[in-house]
């Protein structure tokens, strides 16, 4: 099983890696939502250091949609999301393999280019490693809660706009105790609670999502 | 178990749907005649809010009805995709706009509370912030249900979704508590009973019980023409071929 499971991370790292810009993209758009924040607020560094937080993660969570359009949709049209379903091991392993290398693409690198937008923003240092720890455990859920809403959109007419209607909603709660996190360690107080709760989110939708997103993609493929 | 079955044929369903139609329509007049009437001119203004207190006649069912409808749209998924209960399916499915307005309605009269009571018509607060949420989930729901060509398609895919939102309402609720905290307390539903005088209460349980009856007679009316659509359909596709 994990043999097949590495396999398929390694396919989608592979064409991801080959096929052009897609992570580059996502990192891409990040920065400038996050620029054009700083134009709609102005340049006040107060204001942008208080909204700091917010705005990165609003981007950040923004940029990981984008991508997610596109996570089921190109298997599914050339076929290669059926064999996926009968390939030996159960599809709920394909779509966590599925969902890793798309965490892999472009949630990682969104942290790796977290930092030095906050620095743009004039974020207090107390939130620099913070803000990195709970965009780890934060965006793996928003990835596994956006396979629920790529699968389910599969063959549908508006797919990504329609996408954004049903996931944003759901990623509601993980933007609360991201920020909260953050602003938190900012002000100097306890943030273990934000980030055990961030954890908890991440547990229960690594058990849940699998199950439903290989259940709308098996919908999808009857 | 038996009853499920029993209803999951179209043609059954219509027969029982043909005769609570015109029940719940009269009990929806009637029940909403006395609660209304109660709510006018029995109930008494309140102490601080004065007359705009009987907003709350409204507000309070609405907010009731459109989590009701959310967790009745939740079972009629659930049965649609563990028995294949074609009927269910359209019940989820009509269920959605008539919680979606009563979302909106809840919304919208609460607003129009809170102008004379907090002096705005929004504040980010925990409850209203989470019916908002609420109203999203509904409308991401209807835009599903209606985007695929093959209805059987949108009707499953809708009926993940809303299992998925299921989920997540108490989450999100319990997340926006944490943000933020204004609104009032419940005051009906708690520990030792309503804290809510009996003159105040009456209007408001006939409201409620009002409203549950206009729910079930549209669902009725637009399952119904659900079922229909669907008979033309197939005839016209009969013509068609034959």
């Amino acid at each position: 099983m994990m043999g097949v499971f590495g396999a398929i991370v390694r396919r989608d790292l592979r064409l991801a890696l080959r096929q052009g810009m897609d992570s580059v993209m996502v990192v891409m758009f990040f920065v400038i939502a996050v620029v054009l924040f700083s134009f709609g607020v102005g340049p006040e560094p107060n204001v942008l250091a208080r909204i700091a937080a917010g705005v990165i993660w609003v981007s950040a969570l923004l940029a990981s949609m984008l991508s997610l359009e596109r996570l089921f949709q190109i298997d599914y049209e050339d076929g290669s999301l059926e064999l996926l379903a009968l390939a030996p091991v159960p599809l709920e392993v394909a779509v966590v393999a599925k969902v890793t290398a798309h965490w892999l693409t472009t949630g990682l690198p969104l942290i790796l280019a977290a930092p030095l937008l906050a620095v743009l923003l004039r974020m207090d240092g107390e939130g620099f490693g913070i803000l990195i720890a709970v965009l780890l455990i934060g965006t793996p859920t928003l990835s596994l809660i956006g396979a629920v809403g790529a699968g389910l959109i599969l063959g549908s007419r508006r797919g990504g706009v329609l996408l954004s209607l049903l996931i944003l909603p759901l990623y509601i709660p993980v933007l609360i105790f991201g920020v909260g996190a953050v602003d938190a360690a900012i002000g100097g107080f306890p943030f273990k609670a934000h980030l055990l709760i961030l954890g908890a989110f991440l547990a229960g939708s690594a058990a849940l999502c699998p199950w439903a997103a290989a259940a709308a993609v098996r919908q999808a493929i009857e | 178990m038996k009853r499920i079955d029993y209803l999951a044929n179209p043609t059954r369903f219509m027969r029982l749907a043909a005769v609570l139609t015109p029940w719940m329509g009269w009990a929806t007049v009637l029940l909403a005649a006395v609660g209304l009437y109660l709510a006018f001119f029995v109930a008494p203004p309140d102490y601080q809010q004065g007359e705009s207190v009987r907003i709350m006649y409204v507000h309070v069912p609405t907010s009731w009805m459109a989590l009701f409808c959310y967790v009745s749209m939740a079972v009629a998924a659930a049965t649609g995709l563990i028995w294949k209960h074609p009927v269910a399916d359209l019940v989820a499915k009509c269920t959605a706009p008539v919680g979606a307005a009563f979302c909106f309605l809840a919304l919208l009269t609460g607003s129009l509370w809170g102008k004379p009571m907090w002096g705005t018509y929004w504040v980010w607060d925990a409850r209203l912030t989470s019916m908002l949420i609420l109203l999203f989930l509904y409308l991401g729901y209807i835009a599903l249900v209606n985007a695929f060509d093959d209805p059987a398609r949108g009707a499953k895919a809708s009926s993940i979704l809303v299992l998925v939102g299921v989920v997540n309402v108490p989450i999100i609720k319990f997340s926006v508590d944490w943000w933020n905290t204004l609104h009032q307390p419940a005051s009906v539903i708690k520990m030792g009973g309503p804290s809510i005088h009996p003159t105040m209460l009456w209007p408001l349980l006939l409201m409620a019980l009002a409203f549950t009856t206009y729910y079930v007679w549209v669902l009725m009316v637009r399952v119904r023409g659900e079922i229909i659509a669907n008979k033309i359909r197939v005839l016209r596709l009969k013509q068609v071929h034959g």
